[in-house]
């Protein structure tokens, strides 16, 4: 049988997974999809959570999330578009000009 | 039994597949392994019940958003094989990992349903559209409607953004494009 | 009335706050000017309020406002002016403000001047709060206050540098503020304890309440409190073993120490005594032990002042000794006596500090009499000054001296005391003689100073002019001593000398009179005719030892003063340095080091930012499993 426990696990294998993304990649690009990839892991846990307590209320927060997700990419994506008119890459490292 | 097999496979898939997203060098790749993982990942909704967070996940995400990274792809010299210095593995994978060994090991823990109270039941004999939109278009309203504003000024704002210096391309030298502006 | 006891208190505060504001720029001698029009008003405010006291006998109490108001501690800023306290007003304004007029001409070449008169007055102003405020605590401020001023005067010319002990006796003028202000904080100590064993026990600071509770007292509460009241006492007015800082600061300016000695500091022990008389005539062991300490210091001063070269510190030793007969006399329970003598040795003792400086201004600076001789010939006023207070010191009668010491020697025969009488008796030639070794060296006899190249000048004329209400009352404040009873004992006790003395009185105050006169006759015969030096005398054991003040100065320097320096260079270089610098440092070294090394994270690279966040989560993550494990 697959209880929560199951989803929540593979929720947080998935979230890893994001993370791995975020602390190996250096293309920003590759950072927004890391991104995707952790709010995808939430929301996979958000929805189980919300079968198994037969409570609305996680999908709502999923809702929230893939909205917040929407605007974040097509903010994103604009800025990252106009970084690369300036700049020419997409680089963390060659981005980095606030050295303290 | 049929949800035991559903849950691994799409388990295994979706963590391959964003496996691939994540170590990728190639950008399209990465792109359409994060679009089937995105698939799979609407797959877990529709066990859990959730239709209708199923089928936004795949509108949303699917349609829109992996739409939108392909069409701002575009503006990307998307060909070539991404070439970066990559974060020592030692550090990702001793980060990573042990994240990772945490999380199951909390979530592996077993859950104590008293200390968890029910705050929006669904109606008993709607199915889930209807109870979602029950509760969405009462209890969450206002956040539905901030969400809107929210949405709509991402998008004017991603119009401005991505918009600004249409005329100008950016796979030419900076001298074609003078002679592009001279011409007009 | 309210408005004269304010304007008699704060004329003087006045003054300084108005000499202060030209503290800084160069000598205007309107702002002497201004100063001594403004003690001369407090002057004429005390007297005043004198006369109304005298002719109603009512006390004039006044309370400006609430001070201290906490839990059981009630304080109010309260100035109150009965017989004692309007007497002291007087002597000490009227003699401030000849001081003040005095240091117009003094001071004239300093520039530091307009400094000198701002707190030339808070002076007058701390002492004027000590002899009114109507509570111990007040009186505390006053004291302290006293303390404050007496350290920037004394160390008036601070700019003097260190020299060795044989070269000038009080090192420098700093030094010698400096002394005089340890010592008086550790007498002060006592002070303090003394007005916390006075609280503790009758939870008032206020003279009426304090004196009128004394009956409920235990005897060991009073005799404790009489002795901490005492030491401070014995700090301010310089009783042995205290006594070193006094001859010490006469190394500030002359009117400064004429302020000292007649009016504003040492006077103020005596005052405390006087005024605190309901406490020390109920313990008779304390009492008496400050008649036998009084007697000893006025014996013992005295016997300094006869070999010493230095004018003002014979007349700094001279001071010592007349506090010491007041001491006497207060300790013997005569205290309208003593404050008699207070007065009367206020006029005359300013008086000859005052020639003293004339003598000074004139000889440029040297103090050494050895150096002097015949200046009679150019400063016949300020000899004429210097011998009539001389005369008066020595208690020749019909001069003010005479009259209130013989009172109190009287006062030591009346007790039975006979040794103290004795000492006394010696004490009085004693004084007579290096009074007038003093007076003969410095004006009659060959002119020495023409060996150093000396021009001599008598003082400007109004100065002289303005000393003379000084040397008037050195010589007929005698007569008044009837009249000071009648008025004094509505609030001092009054002593009656009893019926065996009355009838000695004749014989007793011959006796005195025949040795102070014969200590006059041997001054005259040795020195008159000029200076004869016997280098045997000199070197003799008991000269020396007078010489160097009994060696004290030196054995406190010895045993007290090196052992602390000693003592702090260790803490210094041992705790200071090794412990409390190094931990501070430590934290402060600890700090720059965890910065410098944080700053490496600081790279500018949003994915190292991003792995440190990482880092971050994975520890509260492990936090959070942790405390869930163990939990």
């Amino acid at each position: 049988m697959i209880g929560l426990n199951h989803y929540l696990i593979v929720a947080g294998l998935l979230f890893a997974i994001g993370l791995i993304g975020v602390i190996r990649r250096r293309n920003l690009l590759m950072l927004f999809f890391a991104t995707e990839i952790m709010l995808n892991a939430a929301n996979v846990a958000f929805a189980a959570i919300s079968h198994y307590y037969n409570d609305l209320s996680g999908q709502m927060f999923a809702f929230f999330i893939v909205a917040i997700a929407a605007s974040e990419v097509a903010i994103g994506l604009g800025l990252l578009i106009l970084l690369y008119k300036k700049q020419g890459t997409l680089d963390l490292d060659d981005l980095a000009t606030m050295k303290g | 039994m049929f949800e035991q097999i559903a849950f691994y496979l799409f388990s295994i898939l979706t963590i391959g597949l964003f496996l691939v997203t994540v170590f990728s060098n190639n950008i399209l790749y990465a792109m359409t392994s994060l679009a089937s993982g995105m698939v799979l990942i609407a797959g877990f909704f529709f066990l859990n019940g959730a239709d209708f967070l199923g089928v936004v996940q795949l509108i949303v995400y699917v349609g829109a958003v992996m739409a939108l990274y392909a069409f701002g792809m575009m503006f990307f010299n998307v060909t070539k094989t991404i070439k970066e210095n990559n974060t020592s593995n030692v550090t990702v994978f001793v980060l990573g990992v042990s994240i990772a060994l945490l999380m199951v090991l909390m979530f592996a823990a077993p859950i104590s349903p008293e200390v968890i109270f029910v705050s929006a039941a669904p109606e008993p004999n709607a199915t889930n559209p209807e109870a979602v939109g029950l509760v969405l278009f009462t209890k969450y309203l206002v956040p539905f409607e901030v969400a809107a504003v929210m949405l709509l000024i991402a998008m004017i704002g991603g119009i401005i953004l991505a918009g600004k210096k249409m005329d100008q391309s950016l796979t030419k030298t900076d001298d074609e494009n003078i002679i592009q502006k001279d011409i007009k | 009335m309210e408005s004269l006891v304010y304007i008699a208190l704060f004329a003087p505060l006045v003054s300084s706050l108005f000499a202060g504001l030209f503290a800084m720029s160069p000598r205007q001698t309107f702002v002497g000017v201004v100063s001594s029009l403004l003690l001369f008003v407090s002057f004429v405010s005390s007297v005043l309020l004198g006369y109304h006291i005298a002719t109603t006998g009512a006390n004039v109490h006044v309370t400006m406002m609430d001070w201290i108001s906490v839990a059981d501690l009630h304080i109010p800023f309260g100035f109150m002016a009965d017989q004692v306290s309007v007497t002291m007003m007087v002597v000490v304004t009227l003699v401030s403000t000849v001081v003040h007029i005095y240091s117009i001409g003094y001071m004239d070449h300093d520039k530091s001047f307009n400094r000198f008169f701002s707190y030339l007055s808070a002076f007058v102003f701390s002492m004027l709060v000590l002899v009114m405020s109507d509570n111990f605590a007040g009186l505390f401020i006053g004291w302290e206050g006293v303390g404050v001023c007496s350290w920037l005067l004394i160390g008036f010319w601070y700019h003097k540098p260190d020299v060795s002990r044989e070269e000038n006796p009080s090192i420098s003028p700093s030094w010698a503020a400096n002394e005089a202000f340890i010592m008086n904080r550790i007498a002060d100590l006592g002070m303090l304890v003394g007005l916390f064993i006075i609280f503790w026990n009758t939870g008032s600071l206020q003279y009426d309440v304090v004196f009128s509770q004394i009956p409920n007292l235990a005897p060991a509460v009073l005799t404790a409190a009489a002795a901490a009241l005492f030491i401070g006492a014995m700090g301010k007015s310089a009783q042995f073993p205290l006594h070193t800082w006094l001859t010490d600061a006469m190394e500030g300016p002359t009117p400064v120490s004429a302020l000292i000695h007649a009016a504003t500091m040492v006077t103020a022990g005596v005052f405390l005594v006087i005024r605190a008389n309901p406490i020390f005539s109920v313990t008779p062991e304390v009492s008496y032990f400050i008649a036998a300490l009084g007697t000893f210091v006025a014996f013992f001063a005295a016997s300094m002042a006869l070999v010493n070269r230095d004018l003002k510190r014979i007349i700094a030793f001279s001071t010592l000794s007349q506090l010491g007969y007041m001491f006497a006399a207060a300790g013997l329970g005569a205290y309208w006596i003593a404050l008699f003598h207070l007065a009367a040795h206020a006029f005359f003792k300013a008086l000859l500090f005052l020639g003293a400086g004339n003598v000074m201004h004139a000889m440029h600076g040297e103090l050494d009499i050895f150096k002097m001789g015949g200046l009679r010939k150019k400063m016949g006023w300020t000899y004429a000054y210097m011998g009539l207070a001389s005369l008066a010191l020595a208690g020749i009668p019909p001069l003010a001296g005479f009259f209130s010491k013989d009172a109190i020697i009287e006062t030591a025969f009346n007790e039975g005391t006979l040794i103290l009488w004795a000492m006394l008796v010696i004490t009085a030639g004693m004084t007579a003689f290096y009074s007038f070794r003093q007076v003969f060296l410095t004006f009659l006899g060959d002119e020495r100073y023409k060996e150093f190249g000396i021009h001599p000048h008598e003082m400007y004329g109004f100065v002289l002019i303005a000393m003379s209400p000084l040397a008037i009352l050195a010589v007929i404040a005698g007569f008044f001593r009837d009249w000071f009873n009648s008025f004094i004992i509505h609030l001092l006790p009054n002593y009656e000398m009893s019926e065996h003395t009355h009838h000695l009185a004749l014989i007793l105050g011959a006796i005195v009179l025949v040795v102070a006169v014969s200590g006059i006759v041997l001054a005259y015969i040795k020195y008159a005719k000029g200076l004869q030096r016997s280098e045997k005398t000199e070197n003799g054991f008991i000269y020396k030892l007078l010489a160097n003040q009994y060696y004290i100065p030196k054995i406190y320097e010895a045993l007290i003063t090196k052992p602390y320096a000693e003592i702090s260079k260790l803490m210094w270089t041992k705790v200071d340095i090794r412990i409390v610098d190094a931990t501070v440092d430590g934290i402060a070294k600890t700090i720059y080091k965890s910065g410098d090394g944080s700053r490496k994270m600081q790279t500018g690279n949003l994915s190292n930012y991003l792995n440190w966040m990482a880092g971050g989560a994975l520890v509260l993550l492990f936090i959070t499993v942790a405390s869930y494990v163990i939990g």
